[in-house]
């Protein structure tokens, strides 16, 4: 039997948390590291600035310019990204167990170090601009973007990759500003999985992050946006049809009737509802699917499908009928064992990704401020019964969807 | 880690790698049959009936198919390529006996004519899917246009046409004489007992039967063809370039994968810093793939339209520097890193060492452990590398450019 897992965790006095979980039998160790510098917190008219500067910042920091920096971690065989989400910006990584500490003595560069030469703007500028067109190239993506966008208040939807505007206009004093606002050590989650020694790692990220300073987090205005109903004109293939719906919270005591709900719809396995009734019955589409969204003060399910402007109002018309039936008529005893033995199984074989149990790490403490075991949630998901489940699907309020469309017509949606 | 094998009186070949530090096991049968199979009249067969093989056995129909996966909490799936179609299972030990029973009994499916009809929509769905997708159409056009009569320029998915003309006695006589037993691998990986694995194939697949499958692979010449396709609506251009390269058989694709990574990886290679570090373009990376006695580099490029004919000039620039100029024991060591700390992230799941023991197997007839696996990448000189850039240079490539601009031409 593989020996159990352990997690600890430590709150350094600047603010930032780090959590660990030893992985027996593992070799490689990865982290996750969560800046609390998403897109939400960009000016109205400067889109894109968090992912410009997550480009910037790898482009030579400390000691080490931009060639030497990533000649660096490949030698370390480091595989890694940098990205701008909503709500953060991630930087993830994975190697071997043994370059775990030099690979974090570089990251700590690029977070507290990095150059930002004025001389990297232009060509990071001209990737964000390509980005920003291959995405108009990608309706699948570009739809759920949009969706986002449409449905929660601003700030919160923001697109990461920006707006053309946005990224044309942004000096690099600006992107800078950027850097210095959001950048702190408040805020952070640091989640590292796999391959590791507790105590080392524990004093290695107090000496390479404790005096990192602390700052005020910056104020948000939130105002809200739309439209509920709205379709997009493309000469494509296919019709986008997406569609979102607030639900429970992550620290809500709803969350597993939450998830619940959502999985038995449309998770990730082939017996859910949507790819039940819309594909494998109807041959309607090659993709459809439920995922659950969540921020600490706001949650939603989203759908997603995409088929032919022949078939896609049907489409649409099975969706929202899945939607409906699941609100009056609730969940069958063996559709909740069926999700609750998929939930369940996922879960122990996350710990066979240090990625995956790094980023599980962050994020639980984003949300709830605490690592959840697997013994937690395996008894929560064990103490859902369907009258619970029920119950949570029959007081969905669904006033409050949003429904988005992209390609060559619109549908007719309801009222 | 252990490793067994065994043979089943009906041919079917039986491998498993036993891990019990992991949490999971992972199953899989690996079909040697392909797109590169198919004849002309039944283009997509290979894949339609990937789809078709979910869809019930005297035993189930397809919602029970998928009930039985989902009630262990089995992760299933499937895939079709030129050359293989590999069906899995991932769940964990205790459920095995249940998840390799639906597993092994989809493998003999029913093939009945009205869920043929229904999956047909989906087909064309997946088809169009991929149509609004630039990398895909050039893709599939760049094979077909370096591979020429080749079966392997053939297309995996086959298009509107061939799949709305396909009957279901096509399919059904293609899975005949492809889906012997003795044309299939079934792999374990992960935690799980030799015995009790030989003891569920012998009484799930020991009645299995059908004649020798085979497949005649000679090894292709690329066209070094030119095209440039007009797709007005697209906001960004797409090219990729393929060039023939080791095939999986010799010991040189190690050295391949090596020199697409120092070339062409999507990070730190000497293409990323001529074109996505000054930002001349959103995307460019080289990759390897092998292939049944046959190998292809593919350069894939995405840039804005007006900057396309620069940026064909920038890769071939690359690849000449690299033929005419030694490459440095730096760039060697550096990518030798990277492969093999992919190697291992990618071995510590059942499901990724699954892949790589029944794809070899299927191929060379042999067990290739991840330390063996690793020492090859180690082993390779900067010798080797000009060896095998000699034999395989990069250029001239076939190249297919797809886009808003039908003002390209081969880079000179």
């Amino acid at each position: 039997m593989p020996e159990d897992s352990t997690i600890a965790q430590h709150e350094f006095s600047n603010g930032l948390v780090l959590l660990a979980e030893s992985m027996p039998g593992v070799q490689s160790a990865a982290f996750t590291l969560l800046l609390p510098a998403g897109a939400a917190y960009e000016a109205d008219d400067r889109g894109g600035a968090a992912a410009m500067l997550s480009e910037w910042i790898t482009r030579g920091a400390g000691e080490r310019d931009s060639h030497e920096l990533l000649t660096a971690l490949d030698n370390l065989g480091v595989n890694h990204s940098e990205s701008a989400q909503g709500l953060h910006t991630g930087l993830l990584a994975a190697t071997l167990g043994r370059n775990l500490i030099p690979a974090l003595e570089l990251y700590a560069d690029i977070v507290l170090r990095p150059r930002l030469d004025d001389e990297e703007v232009e060509p990071i500028r001209a990737l964000a601009l390509q980005n920003l067109r291959s995405l108009e190239d990608d309706p699948g993506t570009k739809v759920i973007y949009e969706l986002r966008r449409r449905h929660f208040p601003d700030p919160w939807g923001r697109p990461a990759p920006g707006t053309p505007e946005g990224v044309a206009a942004l000096s690099a004093d600006e992107i800078r500003r950027f850097y210095r606002r959001t950048y702190r050590p408040n805020g952070a989650i640091l989640g590292v999985a796999g391959a590791i020694d507790w105590p080392a790692l524990r004093d290695v990220v107090g000496r390479l992050f404790g005096d990192w300073p602390s700052l005020p987090a910056p104020s948000v205005q939130e105002r809200a946006t739309g439209p509920r109903r709205d379709h997009i004109l493309r000469e494509t293939q296919q019709i986008q049809i997406a569609l979102a719906y607030p639900t429970a919270t992550f620290a809500s005591p709803d969350y597993y009737r939450a998830r619940a709900t959502q999985t038995i719809l449309g998770g990730a396995y082939s017996s859910a509802r949507l790819f039940t009734e819309v594909r494998e019955k109807r041959g309607l589409c090659y993709s459809v699917y439920a995922s659950y969204e969540g921020q600490r003060d706001r949650a939603a399910i989203l759908c997603h499908a995409g088929t032919s402007a022949d078939r896609a109002q049907e489409t649409l018309d099975v969706t929202l009928a899945e939607i409906d039936r699941l609100r009056r008529s609730g969940v069958e005893p063996d559709e909740l064992e069926t999700m609750r033995a998929g939930l369940k199984s996922a879960l122990i074989m996350q710990q066979e990704s240090s990625m995956s149990r790094s980023a599980a790490l962050a994020s639980d403490w984003y949300y709830l401020g605490r690592v959840r075991s697997l013994d937690e949630i395996s008894a929560a998901l064990d103490a859902l019964t369907p009258a619970s489940v029920t119950a949570f699907a029959a007081a969905q309020d669904l006033t409050d969807m949003t429904i988005l469309t992209l390609g060559p017509n619109a549908l007719s949606f309801p009222a | 880690m252990r490793f067994h094998h065994t043979v089943l009186e009906n041919g079917l070949q039986i491998i498993a790698e036993l891990n019990d530090q992991a949490r999971s096991v992972a199953a899989g049968f690996f079909v040697k049959t392909g797109s590169r199979d198919e004849s002309k009249e039944v283009a997509g067969v290979s894949h339609f009936l990937e789809h078709m093989v979910f869809k019930g056995t005297p035993r189930r129909d397809a919602l029970a198919v998928n009930r039985d996966f989902d009630r262990v909490g089995a992760k299933h799936n499937a895939q079709t390529s030129e050359e293989d179609t590999f069906y899995h299972v991932t769940c964990l030990p205790e459920y095995l006996p249940q998840a390799f029973d639906v597993l092994s009994d989809i493998l003999r499916p029913t093939l009945r004519e009205v869920d043929f009809d229904t999956e047909k929509k989906v087909i064309i769905e997946e088809i169009r899917m991929y149509l609004d997708n630039p990398m895909s159409v050039a893709f599939e056009a760049a094979k077909a246009a370096h591979f020429g009569r080749h079966p392997l320029g053939q297309s995996i998915l086959g298009t509107v046409e061939s799949i709305s003309g396909l009957k279901v006695e096509q399919m059904r006589d293609y899975f005949a004489r492809r889906y012997s037993p003795a044309n299939i691998v079934l792999a374990f990986a992960g935690k799980t007992d030799w015995d009790q694995v030989v003891a569920l194939a012998r009484s799930h697949c020991g009645h299995w039967t059908g004649g020798e499958a085979s497949r005649q692979a000679v090894a292709p010449r690329g066209t070094g063809a030119f095209q440039a396709l007009l797709r007005s609506d697209d906001q960004q251009q797409t090219i990729i370039g393929v060039a023939d390269a080791p095939p999986l058989e010799s010991d040189d694709r190690y050295v391949a994968q090596l020199l697409s990574t120092i070339l062409g990886d999507h990070t730190g290679s000497r293409l990323y810093w001529a074109l996505i570090d000054p930002g001349y373009a959103d995307g460019v990376e080289t990759t390897y793939q092998d292939y049944n006695q046959a190998g292809a580099y593919f350069t894939f490029l995405s840039c804005e339209p007006g900057a396309t004919q620069a940026n064909l000039g920038r890769v071939a620039e690359v690849y000449r520097e690299a033929l005419a100029d030694d490459l440095t024991v730096q760039e060697l060591t550096q990518a030798q890193n990277k492969v093999l700390a992919r190697s291992v992230l990618r071995s510590e799941r059942p499901m990724g060492r699954l892949v790589s023991l029944g794809f070899h197997w299927t191929y060379r007839h042999e067990y290739l452990p991840i330390a063996d696996e690793l020492e090859k990448f180690s082993r390779v000189t900067l010798d080797d590398l000009r060896r095998v850039l000699d034999r395989w240079p990069l250029l001239p490539m076939t190249i297919v450019s797809v886009g808003p601009t039908t003002d390209v031409h081969p880079p000179r």
